[in-house]
């Protein structure tokens, strides 16, 4: 049972936190002004590295904030969390 | 035969406290303490089962986890199917079989209790032998929280009833010295008879504890037998010791031959002479131990058969004064015997020199194998060491450290300071300041004097057919199998672990897997330097579904929610259904009638008088803030901003992809304030969902969601005379259509008990005039009563979800998630009509002008008509156009979704998402249901008053 | 106008005695119809115009709680997110609060709303209070770790619940579960202290 630090909670188990896949990924501005592919792309296409990936997670059973972290998909270590308002941190 | 080979002094035992069990049939007696294992060899008895390939008699050949063979199925006190007599504690009344393989699950309930429990620590300590309480001990004395586990009933590890003396005194006195303090310390938490079983990241831990096992038909019921510990620890210390590593000969296999650390436990721990005339073949000085302590027993120990040419001088000394002949150079090629071991063959490695042995018991040691599975659990590499032929901890880890034996160390004074090292570290390591003095006791023990070799095997016959060295006893597998494997082409251990099903047994190949790994290098040529071993992955031992169960069973498998009308739904005999975690009132069946008399009955009553259900599972989120509306309008499909306050308005939301996930209705309260209802089973879902959006995309947006769904009661109100019923128990309100129209809401009080707000709101999902009334859930109970009261001139009847959705269906309202399935439009449920053409923009809109939802030949919601009235289709059933069923592949113009018996339109009916289906209106097509082709006439989804004329009463 | 209060019925109606024999070692019970108001507020210059209406500073720090006697009696005010409060008080003052608290955040971006049926009140004290919660919860409840003021939001067993440590060093802690799931979680908590329905305390 792997623990992921909320922002504002701390640790807690992963359990009370749902999962929100990738972040940075922005609803876009004026959807209409898109073509199909473009549109597509929004909707069904997200990154899949092996490595460092950053996220939005839902500390669900917590406070109910989304924030985002970046996780190494290979070894399931969170290298940051970070709040919405806040950049992405610079991790190694 | 039930010789006695129990000495008549020393081990741990309680020797006053004799235990009647039985095995196989036989009556036997053993003594508190002993494992079945022990009271077994002390009743002589070594063959407790045949092996699962070959048949062949097999004992006992460990003395712990590591045990191969012994496999048992216990009958009492306890029902379990595979477990080893090495680590079953003896308890009056044991009933016991030798088990063949595969163990058989009890048909009768389990009623032993089973729980959890979490533990946190500062410092977690595995293992409570000499490493494992040096580190304790560190840890507990800089002040942390210390968890200590330990798999045996008592701690001591290898100490236990051994005579090394520790600071001049015996590592006996030593070892309650330590449990004392540490049992006096305010944040230490022994647990004995408990196994940590998995190690995963953050310091988290599983470990399983036997509680009441050992205490047999006296076991307090009112205890859990066994808990999980969920333990969370800053920092770990393995200290898991070695298990001894058998070596490969001929007929290795017979009962009789055993390792030769586990001689030494079974006779200081209990007292037992494992056999009368003892052989003992080694490649370290560890055998010699076994062999001198064995004859001061009094055992006769004719031979020691050493691997090395070089041997240990003065040990062989002492073997040769207590009438033991070492053998250096030598070799175990084979053995006789059929349930018990006659003889052994021996030879010269160099050739000339060959023997016979008669011998009962074969001690074997073929070297140590540190328990690193937990450490490998968690990622750690490990690194072939070759002076032990085994691996060891390649790396450290930020927070777990191995110590001890598990780490490699051979001598006890290198256990304790690892041990008292690895505490300082994790306590350094976890925020504390460890005391300046580490405690480690000076140990007498001796020296090793000759350097361990390293055999794996001792080659015999390589005819496959005759191959009886075997590899890995518990699956029968032989050094030929590995040997085909690799001569198969397969190089990866993992490969050959699949090939040949070697490490995969209940022991996960603890005896054997080193010696795959090696035979396998060997085969290969490979340096094991360079080769993998296998990953171990959790669980270390094999675990009980109940103990990982928990209480997590029966009532409480999963949360079961209920209504604050629940107890009356039970008292008023209805018949309840799983909504999710919810439990729902399905239909009240009153005396002799079925769901389908009682359905039809509810149907009727809903539709020609009044009727009521219990409508709170709905969820409801109270929606708040001045941007409130903006945020509803890019939610919900249709526009919400211009819904005006008092008044009610149906939506839709659909997710990016353009596809429903929920509806239900939004309550304007003030222009900054609104009241969202959405399906039972998506209440969490939409309010996540919503936030989602709030915070992440628009936190510009002044708005605040709460979930309030189980702060209210909400119950529908039904039928052409639900007015008057409303009337009866809101004589203040205006009742009437002017004053209380369609899709608004009012608030009253009622005149119940001393008068109960409610918000009322004008709403029907089943075409009829029809109210929901909204109290605090409080007062849920009273609103009901006073409903059922008012009603009783009407005949009001409570009515379920059943009565719900045919309601429901004959209006052709879908419900989400039966009727869609997370592919469907609004469009394609024929709801045009609510997706808003005005806004620029709500989630979904962009996608409904791709190309794909734009197709005519989609999935459209239809009602479909039975030729046949009284047929009743099966939800799930598919429509096919032709009717008779062509050669597959048959093409599926899709399925029935809904299936009921109306009442009111007398015959049945159904929904379906079909193909093209509204163009396909008025066709006639066919469902298979079993051998039948029904043929149905597809219809417009509203099937019952088309024009709404009923709706206003 | 409120309702009678002889004709309410909240959650754990009729499991007074059920939870009553788990006494001595664990001291449980309902506390029915206690006011609950949720307020969110970002806007933090409203913060002291709140706390004069309760009589309660807000809490500042995550996964806490502050408690005082004020205008209403006394009054809790736990942290459930970083604009999200619950204000926990006796029975009866779910429009007294309500009205007020509004009043105090004025026209600022916030909102108050009644949710005291939402969820039900448990107490839990006695020696074997913080085992027993150690059964289903993984909050670590060490008064080091979760001292007195501690408030957090978690699962029991497979509950969510908000979780208030009264007493850090007696053990005495307070449970708000929703009201759906009060027989689940009254249930489990029955089944979790069986074996310490037999614990006596040791005379020193």
């Amino acid at each position: 049972m792997q623990l992921i630090p909320c922002p504002w909670c701390g640790p807690r188990e992963e359990v009370e936190f749902h999962y929100g896949g990738q972040a940075h990924v922005s609803y876009p501005a004026d959807p209409a002004a898109l073509s199909d592919e473009e549109w597509a792309r929004f909707v069904f296409f997200r990154d899949n590295p092996r490595g460092p990936f950053a996220e939005r997670w839902s500390h669900t059973a917590g406070c109910r904030r989304w924030f985002n972290a970046v996780r190494d998909t290979r070894s399931y270590e969170l290298h940051a969390v970070y709040r919405l308002d806040e950049e992405r941190p610079v991790t190694t | 035969m039930s010789a006695d080979f129990r000495l008549p002094s020393g081990g741990r035992i309680d020797r006053d406290t004799r235990l009647r069990f039985t095995f196989n049939g036989q009556s036997l007696a053993g003594r508190k303490g002993d494992t079945l294992a022990s009271a077994l060899l002390a009743n002589g008895l070594h063959q407790v089962t045949t092996s699962i390939k070959y048949g062949r008699p097999r004992g006992i050949m460990a003395a712990g986890v590591e045990e191969p063979n012994a496999l048992v199925q216990v009958a009492e006190p306890f029902s379990e199917p595979m477990l080893t007599a090495t680590t079953v504690e003896l308890c009056d009344g044991l009933v016991a079989d030798g088990l063949v393989g595969h163990g058989r699950l009890d048909t009768e309930p389990d009623t032993a209790r089973y729980d959890a429990k979490h533990a946190h620590c500062d410092v977690l300590v595995v293992g409570a032998g000499p490493a494992g309480l040096a580190a304790a001990l560190t840890a507990a004395r800089a002040g942390s929280r210390v968890v200590l586990v330990d798999d045996q009933n008592e701690a001591g590890g290898s100490l236990l009833g051994r005579d090394d003396y520790l600071d001049e005194r015996s590592s006996d006195a030593w070892v309650c010295d330590v449990i004392a303090e540490l049992a006096a310390a305010p944040d230490v938490l022994l647990l004995d008879r408990t196994t940590a079983f998995g190690a995963y990241q953050d310091g988290f831990v599983l470990a399983l504890q036997r509680r009441t096992d050992d205490l047999g038909f006296d076991a307090p019921r009112h205890v859990s037998r066994h808990r999980i510990w969920r333990i969370r620890a800053k920092q770990t210390v393995i200290a898991t010791g070695a298990h001894e590593r058998p070596i490969v000969f001929s007929d290795n296999d017979r009962p009789g031959i055993m390792l030769a650390g586990a001689a030494r436990t079974y006779l200081h721990r209990y007292g037992v002479q494992v056999g009368r005339r003892i052989g003992v073949f080694t490649t370290n000085d560890s055998a010699y131990h076994a062999a001198i302590e064995l004859a001061e027993a009094g055992m006769d120990v004719p031979v020691l058969i050493d691997a090395r040419h070089t041997v240990p001088p003065k040990l062989s000394a002492e073997c040769a004064t207590r009438g033991i002949d070492v053998y250096p150079g030598h070799v175990v090629t084979g053995t006789e015997g059929q349930e018990r071991l006659t003889d052994v063959h021996i030879r010269s490695i160099t050739g000339g020199h060959a023997d016979t042995v008669v011998c009962d018991t074969l001690l074997v040691s073929g070297g140590w194998n540190p328990a690193v599975h937990l450490f490998s659990q968690l990622g750690g590499s490990l690194r072939y060491a070759p002076e032990l032929g085994a691996y060891v901890p390649g790396e450290s880890l930020s927070s777990a450290r191995v110590a001890g034996s598990a780490a490699g160390a051979i001598e006890l004074m290198a256990c304790i300071e690892q041990g008292a090292e690895a505490g300082r570290a994790a306590v350094t390591a976890a925020g504390f300041r460890p005391a300046a003095e580490i405690p480690v006791p000076f140990a007498d023990a001796r020296a090793d004097e000759a350097a361990a070799t390293v055999l794996w095997r001792v080659p015999g016959s390589e005819n496959a057919e005759e191959d009886t060295q075997f590899v890995d006893l518990q699956r029968d597998v032989t050094v030929s199998d590995v040997t085909r494997a690799t001569g198969a082409g397969l190089e990866s251990l993992e490969h050959v672990k699949r090939y040949t099903t070697i490490g995969t047994a209940h022991d996960q190949g603890k005896t054997s897997g080193m010696l795959a790994a090696a035979i396998v290098a060997e085969e290969l040529g490979a340096d094991l330097a360079d080769r993998r071993p296998t990953t171990f992955r959790p669980p270390y031992t094999s675990v009980s579904f109940a103990a990982l169960g928990g209480r997590d069973r029966g009532e409480l498998y999963d949360p079961i929610r209920v209504t604050a009308l629940h107890d009356w739904h039970v008292a008023h005999g209805a018949e309840f259904e799983d909504v999710g975690q919810w439990k729902r009132a399905r239909h009240y069946p009153r005396q002799g009638e079925d769901m389908h008399a009682a359905v039809l009955r509810e149907c009727r009553a809903a539709r020609e008088g009044v009727a009521l259900m219990d409508g709170s599972t709905l969820g409801k989120i109270d929606l708040q803030g001045p941007d409130a509306a903006e945020l509803l309008d890019m939610l919900y499909t249709n526009m919400m901003s211009t819904l005006k306050v008092g008044r009610i308005r149906y939506g839709v939301m659909c997710g990016i992809d353009g596809m429903v996930i929920d509806d239900g209705t939004v309550i304007r309260l003030a222009d900054d304030h609104f009241l969202l209802t959405t399906t039972t089973g998506n209440a969490a879902m939409v309010l996540d969902w919503i936030e989602e959006w709030l915070q992440t995309e628009w936190p510009h947006l002044r708005v605040f969601a709460t979930s309030v769904t189980e702060h209210w009661v909400t119950v529908p109100l039904v039928g052409p005379k639900s007015r008057d019923v409303l009337a009866a128990v809101a004589p203040d309100l205006d009742v009437s259509n002017d004053a209380f129209g369609f899709m608004t809401w009012q608030d009253a009080v009622l005149d119940v008990a001393d008068g109960i707000p409610a918000r009322i709101c004008r709403i029907s999902f089943s075409g009829e005039l029809a109210y929901e009334i909204n109290v605090n859930a409080w007062d849920g109970l009273a609103l009901w009563e006073a409903l059922i009261n008012a009603g009783e001139p009407y005949g009001i009847t409570p009515y379920g979800t059943e009565t719900m959705h045919v309601l429901r269906a004959e209006k052709g309202y879908p419900i989400v998630g039966q009727d869609t399935d997370g592919t469907v439009t609004p469009q394609d449920l024929g709801m045009s009509w609510a997706v808003s053409k005005k806004k620029a923009d709500f989630i979904g809109k962009r996608s409904f002008s791709r190309a794909e939802n734009l197709r005519p030949d989609r999935k459209q919601l239809v009602g479909l008509v039975p030729a046949d009235p009284t047929v009743l289709l099966p939800e799930g059933a598919h429509i096919i156009e032709s009717d008779h069923l062509p050669e597959p592949p048959v093409r599926m113009l899709g399925h029935v979704t809904s299936s009921y018996d109306s009442a009111a339109l007398g015959r049945t009916f159904a929904l379906a998402l079909l193909r093209s289906g509204r163009d396909r209106i008025g066709e006639k097509l066919y469902a298979p249901v079993d051998d039948q082709l029904v043929p149905v006439t597809v219809t417009e989804t509203v099937l019952y008053d088309k024009e709404g004329a009923r709706r206003d009463g | 106008m409120t309702a009678d209060i002889r004709t309410r019925r909240s959650p754990l109606d009729g499991w007074a005695e059920r939870l009553a024999e788990l006494a001595p070692a664990v001291e449980v019970a309902e506390r029915p119809f206690r006011t609950h108001v949720t307020l969110r507020l970002r806007d933090a210059g409203r913060a002291a115009a709140v706390s004069a209406v309760l009589g309660v500073e807000l809490p500042r720090t995550p996964c806490t709680f502050t408690r005082g006697d004020g205008p209403h009696g006394p009054v809790e005010v736990a942290w459930l997110g970083p604009d999200e409060y619950l204000v926990l008080a006796e029975p009866g003052l779910q429009r007294t609060l309500e009205s007020a608290l509004r009043q105090a955040i004025g026209d600022a971006s916030g909102a108050v709303i009644d949710v005291s049926a939402q969820r039900t009140t448990l107490t839990l004290s006695g020696p074997k209070a913080r085992d027993l919660l150690a059964h289903g919860c993984a909050i670590d409840l060490h008064p080091s770790v979760s001292p007195s003021g501690t408030c957090v939001q978690a699962l029991l067993a497979q509950s969510g619940i908000v979780l208030l440590v009264r007493d850090a060093d007696a053990g005495e802690f307070t449970v708000l579960v929703r009201a759906s799931f009060a027989i689940y979680l009254a249930t489990w908590l029955l089944d979790a202290g069986v074996e310490y329905r037999e614990y006596r305390e040791v005379p020193v």
